[in-house]
């Protein structure tokens, strides 16, 4: 009985302790956690669920993480089955409406954009594609900025009392995204049209906006890991038809990359992915920076 | 429209500079030229900025800056998530299943053992699931056994936050008992269940009623939860009453540690009470009895659950360790030969403190393959039983400490299959070890639910 009267007091005193800010933000991601900072400023407190070394598909639904949900207010996702494998437990288990899918209090990014890759045929033998389309929406900063206006819309009608404060944050960020982009596309020109060979599927929406062209992929289907046999293959295919870069992501295990750039000569370039991904993308403006700054880098 | 105007003015331009031009010396002309490009060039990247600009506003306009979500075509759409586990084995076993028993404890029931020589189905699992409404969701796991038999194995209603922090959840389902009991089959790191949890819920203990967990609204992962029902599952029995037989109190404490590390810490204790549970054995001359126990079946248990993965990323390597470990109280009367058919019935007091536990861990050393080891121990005690009861009428019941050694190693082709290779040396028997091979598959079709930590 003892020790049930001690967890008793110490869950007493943690239900206690004060949360200062007006807003609990639970953001599945690094790239939401970031744009929830840039728009929410000191208004809240952003809890950011995983980080760019995690393969997002594959996060554990951890203790900690279904702690955090259960104080949020707002929680921005990917969704399009993104962290199917880890969010659903953590909305079952959380106890909290307020941030279940259908209220003002979730936000799933990829809803709000237009995606790329929606399959036409829906079969696991295809491997571990996402029903809705590809998912990795935010290397698009168009994405960006159509999520950002949703998020500042919900910030306005979840934390009302600071709605203006929301509302000038978010035309500052807006205008201040707007130029970024013009200048990443002027950046980003002499990219246009190049081959890149991808790891997965997770820098689409980066060639896409910036034209370029993904003409294979490292792993033979979405989410299952390339066969000495497959990489050989590719190896023969990118001889005959040589590709401008070869690219991964941080979270990916360089060691199929690496040995492809190896074999092929073509330049490896590893990309942050999201935001944390590597030191200089410590934003979001910092991750489109880099991001370019590393193509550009690999094309000299 | 801007575009044209633009476009038109930029021509006047030209042309109109042309004609003076005629009138002028070379270098005058010189002159002009240069301005004219000058102003062409100019011209034409605002064109070019104006164009980009105007797609924009299209791409703008054609969309809803909230899109709302296609609106689903038919009826079908709001079929529930279906999934199906296929799973089956081949098994080895040096001494007969039918021999196999824990010595020392008290059988509950036919689902437990190593299972059958040589090829074997397992259960067929379909899950169900889905929102019923704003309030409540469904989720409904049907087995089919080998035999052909249709199992219920869940069958609830959960509703989660309707009260902030509160999950209440109310059918048939997974007892809350300790960590692993929780578990679906198709996601244990082993094949079998430990000894412990054969020994004390006869497989996994489930539970017909009513459960609802709290959640500490603080960073730190602490919830508490209470259950209670029907408890006819082994250890309690069917005692045709009214109220419930079960009672059960469990709390979770858990958290990260650093980006590589975190954990689950847990303790349980329930109630139940069994009318008359049977169980077949020998009595001193070897005549087949069957024997029953009535009284109360305490039990509290800990748990512990830590994984690693380098930088929380599970994909390439990641490790986990768990162990749980439960002690049991009952406290009763237990009846020789309850049908009389040998020289019974006879009844009198009996009391038993019996304890077990296992640990194992899970390393993933390289992506789609994991190895895994596993130690488990029980301590049957020494019974109590009161004086018209002669130990040597419940041989099952002799003292013993049961051990099983367990190594598997696993491949997963994809996060929808795996095969697993299985070895366990088991000293369930009394005196009598047994060597164990298993190849085990488990499928799963269609939608794929998250897996709890």
């Amino acid at each position: 009985m003892r020790w049930l009267a001690l967890t008793g007091a110490a869950a007493l005193m943690l239900a206690c302790s004060p949360v200062f800010a007006a807003l609990n933000v639970f953001a599945c991601l690094p790239e939401w956690a970031a744009l929830a900072n840039e728009l929410g400023g000191n208004k809240v407190s952003v809890y950011q669920a995983s980080n760019a070394l995690q393969d997002p598909h594959r996060i554990e639904a951890r203790p900690s993480l279904v702690a955090r949900m259960r104080s949020a207010d707002l929680a921005i996702c990917t969704g399009a089955e993104l962290e199917v494998g880890w969010l659903p437990v953590l909305l079952q288990t959380a106890g909290n409406q307020k941030v279940q899918p259908g209220k003002p209090g979730f936000i799933a990014a990829a809803e709000l954009v237009e995606k790329l890759e929606v399959p036409t045929r829906l079969d696991r033998a295809e491997g571990d594609i996402h029903p809705a389309g590809n998912p990795h929406i935010q290397l698009d900063p168009h994405n960006i900025a159509k999520v950002a206006k949703v998020v500042t819309e919900r910030l306005e009608l979840l934390d009302n009392a600071n709605a203006s404060y929301y509302e000038a944050r978010g035309q500052d960020f807006q205008s201040r995204w707007q130029q970024a982009t013009a200048r990443w596309e002027k950046d980003a020109a002499p990219l246009r049209g190049a081959k890149v060979v991808c790891q997965h599927k997770s820098a689409t929406y980066l060639l896409h906006w910036l034209g370029m062209v993904e003409v294979m992929n490292v792993e033979p289907k979405p989410g299952v890991p390339p066969s000495a046999g497959h990489l050989a293959e590719l190896v023969t295919r990118l001889k005959a038809e040589p590709a401008d870069f070869i690219t991964r992501s941080m979270y990916n295990d360089p060691k199929a990359t690496q040995w492809l750039a190896e074999r092929t000569g073509i330049p490896l370039v590893a990309l942050p992915y999201t935001v944390g991904g590597t030191p200089e993308a410590k934003d979001l403006f910092g991750l489109f920076d880099d991001s370019i700054a590393r193509l550009k880098k690999a094309k000299q | 429209m801007l575009g044209k105007n633009i476009l038109a003015a930029a021509v006047a331009a030209v042309s109109v500079a042309s004609s003076y031009a005629l009138a002028a010396d070379e270098a005058e002309i010189q002159k002009l030229r240069e301005e004219i490009d000058t102003l062409k060039e100019g011209y034409e990247t605002r064109l070019r900025q104006l164009e980009q600009h105007l797609e924009k506003t299209d791409q703008g306009a054609a969309r809803p800056a909230t899109p709302i979500q296609s609106a689903p075509a038919s009826a079908n759409a709001f079929n529930p998530a279906i999934s199906l586990i296929l799973g089956g084995q081949l098994n080895n076993l040096q001494r007969d299943p039918e021999t196999w028993q824990i010595g020392g404890f008290i059988p509950g029931g036919e689902e437990i053992g190593p299972g059958n020589r040589s090829f074997n189905l397992g259960e067929s699992e379909l899950t169900v699931s889905a929102n019923i409404d704003p309030y409540f969701s469904g989720f409904f796991v049907m087995a089919v056994t080998p035999e052909n038999d249709v199992e219920v194995e869940e069958g609830y209603v959960q509703n989660t936050g309707s009260v902030p922090g509160v999950t209440v959840k109310f059918g048939r389902f997974l007892s809350g008992f300790g960590y692993l009991n929780e578990i679906h089959a198709h996601a244990w790191d082993f094949v079998d269940l430990p000894l412990v949890h054969q020994a004390f819920f006869g497989g996994q203990l489930k539970e017909e009623g009513l459960q609802a967990r709290w959640l500490a609204p603080t960073p730190v992962f602490l919830e508490l939860g209470l259950e209670t029902g029907r408890g006819a599952n082994f250890p309690g029995s069917e005692r045709n009453k009214n109220g419930v037989n079960s009672g059960l109190f469990f709390a979770h404490v858990g958290d990260d540690v650093g980006v590589s590390n975190s954990y689950r810490f847990g303790a349980s204790y329930r109630v139940t009470r069994a009318q008359d549970r049977p169980y077949d054995d020998l009595d001193s001359v070897g005549n087949p009895v069957t024997n029953a126990f009535t009284g109360d079946s305490k039990m509290w248990g800990v748990d512990f659950v830590w994984k690693w993965a380098p930088n929380g990323n599970t994909v390439d390597r990641n490790f986990k360790v768990q162990a749980e470990y439960l002690h049991r109280d009952e406290d009763g009367s237990l009846t020789f030969d309850a049908d009389g058919s040998a020289t019974g019935p006879l009844t009198d007091s009996y009391k038993s403190k019996q304890s077990g536990w296992y640990v194992q861990g899970a390393y993933q050393f390289l992506p789609r393959w994991r190895a895994g080891l596993r130690y488990e121990e029980l301590d049957s005690g020494i019974p109590d039983f009161g004086a018209a009861l002669s130990a040597s009428d419940f041989p099952r019941l002799a003292p013993n400490d049961p051990k099983r050694t367990t190594a598997m190693l696993d491949f997963s082709p994809s996060e929808f299959s795996r095969f697993r290779l299985q070895f366990a040396r088991d000293e369930a028997r009394f005196d009598e070890a047994d060597n164990q091979v298993f190849l085990q598959y488990i499928m799963s079709l269609g939608a794929h639910g998250a897996h709890k930590f």
